[in-house]
């Protein structure tokens, strides 16, 4: 259980950057924006907030980078790309930060994460998602990142997806019963 | 969820140019759909009935704000190493929890992957504890130490 604490502490600074606004915002919008002509005026009218203060505070959030990006998610396996790996390497802990750095900004990688080793049964501590068309592409790219981030004696693990039992946006706040619940 | 025919995109630069040039920097302004028509030489009822119909045929997950793990809320990457044989009943609890918005069988000794997120950690953690508890297995917990990853969406490629 202490594990898990500590590891989670940073949460607690990071969420507390947002006021009980944000977090009311966060969840009338988590599900999307909906397709009308005025929609942050729509999701205000959820919370009470008007249009302007909705775009002000999403605004803000963008440039805390609490937004990483505002746009069109897209669904890759329904797009053709039905292949995806997560990558895991086990990385001397004094070049994590370099070669996560330098991973993350290949355009195949879509996600790139640190996270604890669970030694002796988990060495890995470099996370990275790939998504190709094929198998054969995915492999291609790894390659790329192998040659590329120097990582021939890196040693790491290719988990291709199989199964996908579950797939939808995340859900952080639970929404007020009399909120919108979608 | 098979069967999507990516071909009717092919034929359509317009969805093709929805899809791929809106995954960042979509505008946050009163009237975003407007101004990407405007972009696009099409009007903003055009815009929405393309985008309608994306979301229909299962190409858009949602349009909106991709939120930092961990920024808004807690979340944990979680994996069990679960006999074969018994999958298929684990995977199920699993994915009846509100709280996960992801859940993968992938080809490893610990092969059913699931990420959990909650409001806070308390609440986290009592999932967590509870998932042990109802499926009999263990969890691997991989929470996110850093994220090294600038999120520009996805380049599509056509081919």
């Amino acid at each position: 259980m202490d594990v898990k604490v500590k590891a989670l502490s940073k949460t607690k600074q990071l969420t507390g950057l947002l006021d009980a606004q944000d977090q009311a915002l966060v969840a009338a919008i988590q599900s999307g924006l909906p397709l009308c002509s005025r929609p942050y005026a729509e999701i205000g009218a959820r919370i009470a907030m008007d249009e302007d203060e909705v775009i002000q505070r999403l605004q803000r959030m963008l440039q805390g980078k609490v937004i990483k990006r505002m746009g069109v998610v897209v669904k890759h396996h329904e797009l053709g790309y039905r292949a995806n790996a997560m990558v895991v390497w086990d990385i001397p802990d004094e070049r994590v930060s370099k070669l996560g750095s330098s991973m993350g900004q290949f355009d195949f990688v879509t996600l790139c994460y640190q996270r604890p080793r669970r030694l002796p049964i988990w060495p890995y501590n470099l996370f990275c998602m790939i998504h190709g068309q094929d198998k054969g592409e995915v492999h291609h790219n790894i390659e790329t990142l192998i040659e590329r981030c120097k990582l021939d004696n890196v040693s790491h693990d290719v988990l291709f997806s199989k199964r996908r039992f579950k797939q939808r946006g995340a859900r952080y706040h639970r929404l007020k019963p009399d909120g919108d619940t979608g | 969820m098979h069967g999507h025919n990516t071909d009717v995109l092919l034929d359509d630069p317009l969805k093709r140019r929805l899809l791929n040039d809106f995954q960042h920097g979509f505008p946050i302004s009163p009237t975003p759909y407007k101004d990407i028509g405007e972009q696009l030489g099409i009007s903003e009822v055009e815009v929405l009935s393309l985008l309608a119909t994306l979301q229909d045929d299962g190409f858009i997950s949602r349009i909106g704000a991709v939120f930092r793990a961990n920024s808004v809320g807690a979340s944990m990457l979680a994996a069990m190493a679960v006999p074969e044989d018994d999958l298929d009943r684990v995977a199920q609890i699993i994915s009846a929890y509100d709280e996960v918005n992801h859940n993968y069988e992938r080809e490893h000794h610990y092969n059913l992957w699931f990420v959990v997120t909650a409001e806070d950690d308390a609440h986290l953690q009592n999932v967590l504890l509870d998932m042990e508890k109802c499926t009999a297995c263990p969890v691997l917990f991989l929470p996110m130490l850093h994220d090294y990853h600038i999120d520009l969406g996805f380049e599509l490629k056509w081919t």
